[in-house]
């Protein structure tokens, strides 16, 4: 099949996972991640990044498929279940809003800057060789290493189960995939497909 | 005419898809689609039940089945 621009954002997710390397400003990008495909789904009320865009899809098929690093195996039941996709849906968001908590508190003075990426929502690694201070307030510094705590935290999963099962496992429970399905479906309401 | 002829198609669990659009990219025909971002729909009158897209789906939810043609 004829490849497409969209074909390679694979390489636009690497970058983004390697300039958090050199300076986690560039974390901040990752943001596009999140809104392009609400956009989509409020607005044309289609899945056209998951289908189409997503480079981290893109990087797991490649690495799991023609690189051969997945034992393609199926998802356990319970990983596919409603439960565990809303739930992690539910879990994801609660952990991304104590984020935006705590870059709150830098921005109103109560808490230095934590140069550390913190992953897995447990293990903080030092991260302060990927700062090299910022124009703004240390707020902004803040929540780029928050969001790429976030970024990095689902791209480990994400190669994990890509390991395990599938190469595209983290589809099943993406929890923007799951977000962007449920806009799919509130949009539609209760026409028939 | 009705034949008696079984054809192999592949079919959607449509509650279990989560319409990430793996199968469509990997189906040599363009014989499934992704509805309304909700869930995958096999076109059966194009698909050859060939099970590229079974076998990719990530979270298996596509079956071969026989059918009567």
């Amino acid at each position: 099949m004829k490849k497409r621009w969209y074909d390679y954002l694979w390489i636009a997710s690497l970058l983004y996972l390697l300039l958090g390397f050199v300076n986690i400003l560039f974390a901040w990008l990752g943001l596009l991640c999140f809104f392009i495909p609400l956009l989509i789904s409020a607005v044309g009320g289609t899945k056209g990044y998951c289908n189409r865009y997503c480079g981290r899809g893109q990087l797991f098929a490649l690495l799991g498929g023609r690189f051969g690093l997945s034992r393609k195996q199926d998802i356990p039941r319970w990983m596919k279940s409603k439960a565990f996709r809303y739930g992690f849906l539910v879990f994801f968001f609660a952990m991304f809003f104590l984020m935006l908590w705590n870059t709150y508190l830098v921005f109103a003075g109560v808490r230095d800057l934590g140069q550390v990426v913190t992953l897995l929502w447990t293990f903080r690694l030092p991260w302060h060789w990927a700062y090299h201070g910022t124009l703004f307030h240390p707020g902004v510094a803040q929540f780029a290493f928050g969001f790429y705590s976030v970024m990095l935290t689902s791209t480990i999963l994400g190669l994990v189960t890509m390991l395990l099962f599938k190469p595209r496992s983290w589809c099943v429970y993406c929890p923007m995939g799951t977000m962007t399905q449920l806009i799919c479906k509130a949009k539609q309401g209760k026409t028939p497909v | 005419m009705i034949s008696g002829k079984k054809r192999r198609k592949a079919a959607v669990d449509p509650g279990a898809c989560v319409a990430c659009g793996c199968c469509v990219k990997v189906c040599p025909l363009q014989a499934i689609e992704i509805v309304r971002g909700i869930t995958a729909r096999v076109k059966e009158e194009l698909c050859v039940g060939c099970g590229k897209c079974a076998r990719e789906c990530p979270a298996s939810v596509i079956t071969i089945r026989e059918v009567g043609a």
